[in-house]
């Protein structure tokens, strides 16, 4: 294997963690409330556009806008969902998918006004640097975002399985009605859920900042990126999201890499067309 | 709620109703001159089609495609390619258009149909995306740029009119068209099927209902009628590119048309045309290009607002006012209805 192919490949690697990250706040929403969110992909611009505001407005270091982007985006999160989710959680079919699908137009369209459409990039300057591991050249901030992401994906897992507060979740997840009875609020688990995992788009989107050229309607393409992940990994499973965010990032790395830059998200969704005619309970979902 | 559902005085009042629309929209020409305002009503009469296609699917059956701009830009760009290639009149491309969007259908619909609502949204969505990226980069059909109409009109078969009059009449004709066939499907025993797969799949599985094959039958048939609504596109613009065909803005035009006139009604999507499609090209008239952004902030606090406070959209409003002025034998009858 040259040694270009095993760049590719880590590449991939690392931008899968961070397709992993905001995958996996989906794939949460979905398994406590069967919604499926779809402004994620908007939330995670919003979370890039924190970082180009920090940075070149505000001109912040790196180490702002994460946590800035995590804080915004999770109050975001929570006004969501008491505001809209809420009410029509219960609501018809219709009113589930359009009412996110609304949200995901206003804010998409609300940056084209204040951004403009224009690409733009954060200024190389302050997050340069490439390092040189046993003769792979990577970026540093490609490096750093997917080993933060790959982290916070960690954390994510282990938040909900291995703590009191994970539980609650779970059990809400599990049935609402039951866990009121053991004297959760599902009201109030429901919103932490949507606001994790909103604050997990928005670091992901801060993260992808520093490697990505950020537009108003990058929302679209992310949120495909999360369906396939979500779908790849099973519904509901942040394991799932993660061997699924890496393998989609591996398969969109080798798909540019072989076949051309236009075959990057060609490949991704031929993939998913493919996956739910073979397997639609995706990798590890139960069927 | 279904005209043929109401009592006998709902029933009198609803045809009355629609003769008054029938006759507001044959006269509209005559009314309103001028290029804009007869550019207008062809639009709001096109993007009326395009809505009541969607909710055939999207609104009897339940099965909500935000990815319906593919098959309408498989209708636009068709006719405008046996153009290209062979120089043809573009309504020859039209029965090859609703052919490929048959196959797409498929494609689409019987692997995501097996699965429960939100799956197939997902799919249309991602389907939409990728044929839009094929097309953009594809020189065979024009890729970014798009492919163009006859440029003067050779016979009348290249149906290239200056005036939008001609586009006002040839629309209305197959609004009329749709509206009958959704008509008799909602009266129907299909119509039957679709109505309880989509109040509970399980449920209407349950009592025997082939679940599957009745929302593929859905998506067919709407797929059959988006393509139809893009080939008329292609015909009174006579210039189609990726974005106008297959872009997210057209499924968004369509499902918020529908969702905002009522979906799962007859005259909803038309009702939302009447309201939505003015408003879209007065705020682009106004604002230039810079005026879709604004628009589309707008159409999507209408879709949150609707989906929040009113899921039946402007019709279920209508129905409620109109309900109130019944007698109390009536309104039994339709709760009766509204329960069933």
């Amino acid at each position: 294997m040259s040694l270009t192919l095993v760049q590719v490949i880590v590449s991939g690697l690392l931008v899968g963690a961070v397709y992993a990250l905001f995958s996996s706040g989906l794939s949460l929403v979905w398994g406590m409330m069967n919604v499926i969110n779809f402004a994620h992909g908007d939330f995670v611009m919003l979370g890039m556009y924190t970082a180009f505001v920090a940075m070149v407005w505000l001109h912040g270091g790196p180490l702002l806008f994460g946590p800035a982007a995590a804080v915004l985006l999770f109050l975001l999160g929570v006004i969501v969902y008491y505001g809209l989710v809420r009410q029509v959680m219960r609501g018809p079919m219709l009113a589930q998918i359009l009412s996110t699908f609304g949200l995901a137009l206003v804010i998409r369209y609300a940056a084209f006004w204040v951004f403009s459409a224009n690409f733009v990039t954060l200024p190389e300057g302050a997050l340069g640097g490439t390092v040189n591991l046993a003769g792979i050249f990577l970026g540093l901030p490609q490096l750093i975002s997917g080993v933060v992401a790959l982290v916070l994906t960690a954390g994510m897992y282990l938040l909900l399985s291995h703590t009191a507060i994970g539980s609650r979740l779970l059990a809400v997840a599990e049935d609402r009605n039951a866990a009121m009875l053991m004297g959760i609020r599902p009201d109030r688990m429901q919103a932490l859920a949507w606001g994790l995992a909103s604050a997990a788009a928005g670091i992901a989107g801060a993260l992808m900042a520093a490697i990505y050229p950020i537009s108003p309607t990058i929302g679209e393409t992310l949120a495909i990126t999360a369906f396939v992940v979500v779908t790849f990994g099973g519904f509901g499973s942040v394991p799932g999201a993660l061997v699924a965010g890496l393998v989609i990032g591996v398969v969109q790395g080798l798909s540019a890499f072989w076949f051309g830059p236009i075959y990057r998200d060609v490949a991704v969704y031929v993939l998913f067309v493919l996956m739910l005619w073979v397997r639609p309970q995706g990798l590890m979902g139960r069927p | 709620m279904t005209v043929e559902a109401l009592p006998r005085a709902g029933r009198r009042r609803a045809g009355w109703g629609v003769l008054a629309a029938t006759a507001a929209l044959l006269l509209y020409p005559w009314v309103f001159t001028g290029d804009f305002m007869e550019r207008l009503g062809a639009l709001v009469l096109l993007s009326a089609i395009a809505a009541s296609a969607w909710n055939i699917l999207g609104g009897f059956a339940g099965q909500i495609s935000v990815g319906h701009a593919v098959f309408y830009g498989i209708g636009a760009y068709m006719p405008l390619l046996v153009y290209q290639l062979w120089q043809l009149p573009p309504i020859v491309g039209i029965p090859f258009a609703i052919a490929i969007s048959l196959v797409v259908a498929i494609a689409i619909g019987f692997p995501t149909f097996r699965l429960l609502g939100h799956y197939f949204s997902m799919a249309t969505i991602a389907v939409a995306e990728l044929i839009r990226i094929v097309v953009s980069n594809w020189d065979f059909v024009g890729a970014a740029i798009g492919l163009m109409g006859p440029a003067v009109s050779r016979t009348v078969l290249d149906f290239s009119f200056k005036s939008s009059v001609p586009y006002y009449y040839l629309f209305l004709t197959v609004l009329a068209l749709v509206l009958a066939v959704t008509w008799h499907l909602q009266r129907s025993r299909t119509g039957y099927y679709l109505r309880a797969i989509k109040a509970g799949e399980r449920a209407a599985r349950s009592l025997g209902v082939p679940v599957r094959r009745y929302k593929l039958y859905a998506l067919l048939l709407s797929a059959a009628f988006t393509s139809v609504a893009g080939s008329l596109y292609a015909l009174m613009i006579g210039f189609i590119d990726p974005d106008s065909g297959f872009g997210i803005l057209v499924s968004v035009d369509m499902i918020i048309i529908a969702a905002l006139g009522g979906a799962g009604t007859l005259f909803g999507p038309l009702l939302g045309a009447i309201i939505l499609v003015p408003l879209r090209e007065f705020t682009n008239a106004e604002f230039g290009g810079g005026g879709s952004g604004l628009t589309y902030i707008l159409f999507g606090g209408i879709i949150m607002a609707i989906s929040r406070f009113e899921p039946g959209g402007l019709m279920e409003i209508w129905n409620r006012i109109a309900g109130s002025r019944l007698g109390p034998r009536q309104r039994r009858h339709r709760s009766a209805n509204r329960a069933a």
